[in-house]
């Protein structure tokens, strides 16, 4: 039994604290969000410098090899940041999916280049009538010829229209509601047929969504095996579980000491305002979410590294995560007055974050509902 | 990153797991698995059991007859108990006084009193709360006057738990009211027989005798029961109540009543309502076990800093509230699941030897009174409002 941080996590925790403390200010993350790319170029060629792009994957494709615990402890760190880069879309959900489903000749190739941080991928899985639910999914694969067309309209593909390549999810058999017959193709973003709408997300992010129309693709597009992407899909989704919620303790945490530092200095009535046991009651209650929100996340995290009832436990961590995010994102809120409400400072940015997060990946009430439909069929 | 146990701690699980199968009074264990509240005998026959095993002392260092066990040793003592529905060690003697009395004791105290501690041959209580010292302890009034080679004490203690049991009790007493309150309060040791010790039953919610009104006039008390330095008691009394922080969340008796009630619901007998179809239920019992499956967690990390010789970090001021608040949700889940039958008052059914006919499937009737009575968890050990108030200066730094 041990919790304490080994020596690559104290360094992986040292430099992302370090690269959030002096290269990414708020002013200078705002300048960002705002610039036409929506990300820097310059910073992902950095987290490629870092290792950050290499950690999860293998050593054979040069990869690091690093554990779901290692990518929970820099998830945390960036989330202190409020790192809009699209690391969780490309390196946590697409390469993680390419690493696990897509064939050993395909695979070497597409994590190099993504390893290397010349090429940007992102997770076009989720759609507007499944929502999270990837049995759901109803965009379809038909065969063509030798290869396959593709039709469909894909939700909220965050990282998507920043020129990398699309991981679509796609029906080669199979109707909505079976796990069977998934398949894992990979697209151009300017491919033909294909249509991005693309926006940003209330917390910075860029997405589009994707429209495929009649999109004509040789079988060196499908990735892996046709029809049997489900579990690589399922296994992807909550280690991204795990790193969602590693990055929301993160700015929870952030959260509590911006607002700790403030009512030590806000003063209304001549006094500080923390000195007033009803708002000291408030912080001790947000300390509490943010401890057992950590806590939630080491069970998860060893849990769904070690394949022991792991979809049971991602649930169970986002339900608890957005509980905490809850209230921990309210009460940062409330205890800034009028000044938290404000575009100007950067609590109201961890803030939103924190709700997108909580609809990211399922909300609470969509994983507590799946709790609950487990549980009455256990 | 792991919570894997080592070889000689999967050993020691196993030798715990066998001393609850052949050692614990079946007796006790099946009053426990049925919900009856053990008596002074029970809760005697069991610790001796543990003493007779070299276990009495959980928390105590070797020197003095304890286990000397590590913090993973402890916890997966605590689990095992409340799995084999051992019932709690009662707390005044082995993990109050006991190391009060080996951390600031002489050795004359230590030769008098420990032996009997750990064998519970004594049982003692705990004379801290008065009448106007609640969450305010310091302001307590019960004063020790020196008079020769006595102490002569006035005044009263309240919620006094099981004090009608209790042969000796441990006070903290005023010596002294001229300077800051916490500074003239004295730990003294009292012989429940001493002329003038009055003990009054409080009967409480759920109709039991549990707590009491302990009154002292003009009780003699000689001054060689005094506790480590005059004036010193509230130092005293601050490490004990900081001593056993690992096992106040009661995460192992609450894992348990969770998979007790998992169990019901999945086989429910006739009566009890069938929640498992009952989404809103559900979803009140799936957050339940989250927030324990986080408290565990939490309280893993606190033994894993202990383990590696750190101090325990600020997530260990969470245990106390967290735990006691998951202690009551089961209250109330285990009293939607009672149904109809949560209503009959009918004690009777719980004790030992009943042979009647059960009103109601056998568990439910206890309900109620079970809710009302642990009502206490979030009063008792300083409130949990106090408690917010230790995390907003400790912790926050207000």
């Amino acid at each position: 039994m041990d919790f304490s941080l080994n020596d690559i996590q104290q360094m992986l925790q040292d430099s992302a604290s370090r690269f959030v403390r002096n290269d990414y200010g708020f002013a200078s993350r705002r300048a960002i969000v705002e610039s036409a790319a929506g990300y820097s170029a310059a910073h992902w060629q950095t987290y490629a410098e870092l290792g950050w792009l290499a950690l999860p994957f293998p050593e054979e494709v040069g990869g690091m090899g690093g554990s779901l615990s290692d990518l929970m402890v820099l998830q945390t760190e960036l989330g202190r940041g409020l790192i809009v880069e699209p690391y969780l879309a490309t390196v946590v959900m697409a390469g993680n999916l390419i690493n696990r489903h897509a064939a050993a000749g395909q695979k070497q190739a597409l994590l190099e280049a993504l390893i290397s941080g010349e090429q940007l991928f992102s997770f076009a899985g989720f759609e507007a009538a499944a929502q999270h639910d990837i049995r759901l999914i109803s965009t379809t694969a038909g065969a063509d010829g030798d290869g396959y067309r593709l039709n469909g309209h894909k939700a909220v593909v965050i990282g998507a229209g920043l020129g990398g390549k699309l991981v679509v999810v796609a029906r080669t058999g199979g109707r909505p509601g079976d796990a069977g017959g998934l398949s894992l193709f990979l697209l151009d973003e300017d491919a033909e047929g294909v249509s991005l709408q693309g926006y940003t997300t209330n917390d910075g992010l860029r997405a589009a969504d994707v429209r495929l129309s009649d999109v004509l693709v040789g079988p060196e597009a499908l990735l892996g095996d046709a029809g049997t992407a489900a579990p690589a899909i399922n296994a992807m989704l909550n280690d991204a579980i795990v790193a969602l919620s590693a990055e929301a303790v993160g700015v929870m945490e952030t959260l509590l000491s911006r607002t700790v530092e403030f009512c030590k200095v806000r003063k209304q009535f001549g006094v500080p305002i923390g000195s007033f046991q009803v708002l000291q009651h408030r912080m001790a209650d947000m300390f509490m979410e943010c401890e057992q929100a950590r806590s939630m996340l080491y069970y998860a995290t060893i849990a769904v590294a070690g394949g022991c009832d792991a979809d049971v436990a991602a649930s169970r961590l986002k339900v608890r995560i957005g509980k905490a995010a809850r209230l921990v994102g309210q009460q940062a809120i409330q205890l800034h007055g009028g000044m938290g409400v404000t575009d100007e400072l950067d609590v109201g940015h961890y803030f939103k974050r924190l709700t997108m997060i909580n609809t990211q990946l399922g909300s609470r009430d969509a994983h507590l509902h799946r709790l609950v439909q487990l549980q009455s069929v256990a | 990153m792991n919570i894997d146990f080592t070889e000689e701690e999967l050993a020691f699980r196993e030798e715990v797991r066998q001393f609850f199968r052949n050692e614990m009074p079946a007796s006790v264990r099946d009053k426990v698995a049925r919900g009856c509240w053990p008596d002074r005998e029970d809760h005697v026959a069991y610790q001796q059991a543990l003493y007779e095993k070299g276990w009495a002392g959980v928390n105590w260092p070797v020197e003095y007859g304890g286990t000397g066990w590590s913090a993973a040793q402890r916890y997966i003592f605590y689990n095992e108990a409340a799995a084999a529905d051992a019932p709690r060690i009662i707390p005044f003697g082995l993990a109050m006084v006991g190391p009060v009395i080996y951390t600031f004791g002489n050795d004359e105290q230590k030769a008098r009193f420990l032996p009997d501690i750990l064998a519970s041959r004594v049982w003692w209580c705990q004379g801290y709360s008065e009448p106007n010292a609640g969450s305010d302890l310091a302001g307590l009034k019960t004063r020790a006057v020196r008079d020769g080679a006595h102490y002569i004490v006035n005044g009263s203690k309240t919620w006094t738990t099981l004090g009608h049991y209790a042969d000796w009790i441990f006070c903290l007493v005023r010596t002294d009211d001229s300077g800051k309150k916490q500074e003239g309060i004295s730990f003294l040791l009292i012989d429940m027989t001493s002329p003038g010790v009055t003990v009054k039953p409080i009967i409480t919610l759920d109709g039991r005798h549990e707590v009491n009104e302990v009154f002292f006039e003009d009780v003699r008390v000689p001054v060689e029961n005094l506790v480590g330095e005059e004036g010193k008691g509230w130092t005293y009394a601050k490490v004990l109540l900081t001593h056993e922080r690992t096992n106040i969340a009661g995460v192992a008796p609450s894992k348990r009543r969770l998979a007790r009630l998992k169990a019901l619901l999945a086989d429910p007998p006739a009566g009890v309502p069938s929640l498992r179809e009952n989404a809103v239920f559900m979803a009140r019992l799936v957050e339940t076990e989250i927030e324990l499956t986080s408290l565990e967690y939490t309280e893993l990390r606190v033994l894993s800093a202990v383990a590696t010789g750190k101090a325990p970090g600020p997530e260990s001021s969470i245990l106390k509230i967290k735990g006691t608040e998951i202690q009551q949700a089961l209250d109330e889940l285990w009293l939607e699941a009672a149904g109809i039958y949560a209503m009959p008052f009918v004690p009777e059914q719980y004790q030992a030897g009943f042979e009647g006919e059960s009103i109601g499937p056998h568990f439910a009737p206890s309900m109620a009174p079970l809710y009302y009575n642990n009502r206490k968890v979030t009063i008792y050990g300083g409130t949990n409002e106090i408690q917010k108030n230790i995390i907003a200066k400790q912790v926050l730094g207000f």
